[in-house]
């Protein structure tokens, strides 16, 4: 069977080839060679105007000394501190929460799902009505006592990087309770039988049996979690535009407003090489787990 | 029978109640734009304390939304945009997986390894080459510029793979023997095999492409192109901000996804499931 297989491949040594040009054409065309253009221009002046000149290292020089690119990178890496936390551990509480079979479960994991689906500009702005100055959320916790006066959660430089956070959970949260469902159904069923026969209380089996059991799904969040908060552009771009004073400028949104509002190309370039050695770091780190599995 | 007793219950209550609380984070503010997308121009939307229900609800801020922009030209513009791109990624993805699972060559495994740190590279650092080389192939401002950066994924190709790699080779085998091209094996008996994996795949790059802002907001510029965020986005950044109607336009593109993922639930469940397993 086997060397039947094998001799018509070797018969047709091309046959592979043509499966893969029409995928590899669109890849080269679009990630590849962009890549790759990208790197030259972070070292050169091309403003999208006038004809990319040679100026070596200057681009990277200039980010260096730029202290907007420092309070860009503090809020990103600020940003990836506490969203990461937050969207590693909380999903686990959630998906253990729904992961039993009791009358509506399908509604409600589809109702937690909700804002996955929801596209980041609609979240950002359904989050920016709802952090209104006269808005809900402030009646609510004015209601309960929780302030005495409302919470200026988009205009005060002090809020509003982590009112934006918010919605980054918010619009996450769904998608890594799924990953952690899928994680607990290969948790096997007698381990928990076995710790309630023990009298083991439930908070002891979460600690004690579901997190070191979930520990794959648990880097596997964390990779994803810290390259999607690394990335965040969306909430910025909708709810606040990097204001109130650069308070919430994510090195993303600081890339965007040098390339297209400030048509400086090659220095936004320099800056998104940078993301891009941030990111190649949380990958490997990715690529690491993956190997470790298979 | 067991009479239920309130040590029974008792867990089941908290678990309910705590599920309110998340369903209340969750949902609440989708409830709340809903309201206030129902609520009539002479009803205070600031009222103190907040009206939940609409005192007299109307929808007239719909069609105020779709009198001043082409509301419907966005949704048919972001279904259009997100099916081809959807179609392209089934079609570029399952044919460039099937080699890959199934037929050993000259450079496979350097492919391999180029595809898998594409992935790595986030669009914001392609976004400035990408965005000039659309301008040169004049793709600025039309469907193919909005569709052929989301034709095809590295992701597609793996999760593509990963499916091929799971269906039996005696099934491949014997078709060999008989004498058909690889071609048809693929179209006839891989793809029939995969359908689940493709499905999953057509789900998520769908909810990718439909809810993508960046590439639409640099490429696209005449709101006859707008996909429904920028559209939705126009509605908030227009001079005389009027929640109502930035409500309206934004329940109006969330209704579409809603209902597909109604009818495509099951498979985003499935999808995170396999992407969790390959990260």
């Amino acid at each position: 069977m086997k060397t039947v297989a094998t001799s018509r491949i070797v018969g047709n040594p091309l046959i592979p080839y043509l499966f893969l040009i029409p995928a590899c054409v669109v890849l080269a065309t679009f990630v590849l060679y962009p890549a790759l253009k990208a790197i030259y221009l972070s070292f050169t002046n091309f403003n999208m105007i006038r004809q990319a000149e040679f100026v070596g290292f200057a681009n990277y020089l200039n980010v260096w000394r730029d202290p907007f690119f420092w309070a860009a990178l503090k809020n990103t890496l600020l940003y990836m501190v506490v969203v990461v936390p937050v969207l590693v551990i909380a999903p686990i509480f959630l998906a253990a929460l729904v992961n039993k079979h009791i009358p509506g479960i399908t509604f409600i994991r589809a109702a937690i799902y909700l804002p996955v689906i929801t596209s980041l500009v609609i979240s950002g702005l359904i989050w920016k009505w709802v952090y209104e100055e006269q808005g809900i959320l402030n009646y609510v916790l004015l209601a309960s006592g929780l302030t005495t006066d409302p919470v200026a959660f988009l205009t005060d430089p002090a809020n509003a990087l982590f009112s934006v956070m918010a919605v980054t959970i918010w619009s996450g949260m769904g998608y890594y309770m799924v990953i952690y469902l899928a994680g607990l159904q290969s948790i096997p069923r007698h381990l928990y039988e076995v710790a309630e026969v023990e009298g083991v209380s439930a908070w002891q089996q979460m600690i004690h049996i579901t997190i070191p059991l979930l520990r794959p799904s648990i880097v596997v969040v964390t990779v994803m979690s810290s390259i999607a908060a690394m990335k965040v552009f969306e909430e910025v771009y909708v709810m606040t535009q990097g204001g109130p004073m650069d308070s919430t400028k994510t090195l993303v949104y600081y890339l965007y407003e040098s390339a297209f509002s400030e048509f400086e190309m090659g220095y936004a370039s320099a800056i998104g090489v940078v993301l891009f050695l941030l990111t190649l770091v949380f990958s490997l780190i990715n690529l690491r787990f993956l190997r470790e599995k298979t | 029978m067991k009479k239920p007793n309130l040590q029974s219950v008792l867990p089941l209550l908290l678990r309910y109640l705590a599920i309110l609380i998340v369903l209340l984070f969750t949902v609440g503010p989708f409830l709340w734009l809903l309201s206030t997308s129902l609520k009539s121009a002479d009803e205070n939307i600031f009222a103190y304390p907040p009206v939940l229900i609409p005192q007299s609800p109307t929808l007239d801020n719909f069609f105020r939304v779709i009198d001043s922009q082409p509301f419907f030209t966005y949704l048919s513009n972001s279904a259009l945009v997100a099916a081809l791109a959807v179609a392209l990624n089934l079609l570029l993805a399952s044919l460039a997986a099937y080699p890959l699972a199934r037929i050993p060559f000259k450079g496979r495994s350097v492919l391999f390894i180029v595809l898998l740190s594409s992935m790595m590279i986030p669009f914001q650092l392609l976004m400035i080459p990408v965005y000039e080389l659309a301008i040169s192939l004049g793709l600025q401002n039309t469907y193919l510029g909005l569709v052929l950066p989301h034709a095809c994924t590295a992701f597609g190709i793996f999760f593509m793979r990963q499916a091929f790699l799971s269906v039996p080779v005696a099934i491949e085998e014997a078709a060999i023997m008989d004498g058909v091209s690889r071609l048809r094996i693929w179209w006839f008996v891989m793809l029939p095999l995969v359908k689940p994996s493709l499905a999953t795949l057509a789900v998520f790059s769908f909810i990718a492409v439909w809810g993508d802002f960046l590439w639409p907001l640099i490429i696209i510029d005449q709101p006859a192109l707008f996909t429904l965020p920028l559209g939705v986005n126009r509605l908030a950044s227009t001079f005389s901000l009027d929640w109502r109607l930035v409500a309206a336009g934004a329940v109006f593109s969330i209704v579409p996804i809603l209902l597909f993922f109604t009818f495509t639930q099951r498979f985003f469940i499935e999808g995170a499931m396999k992407g969790a397993v390959k990260g």
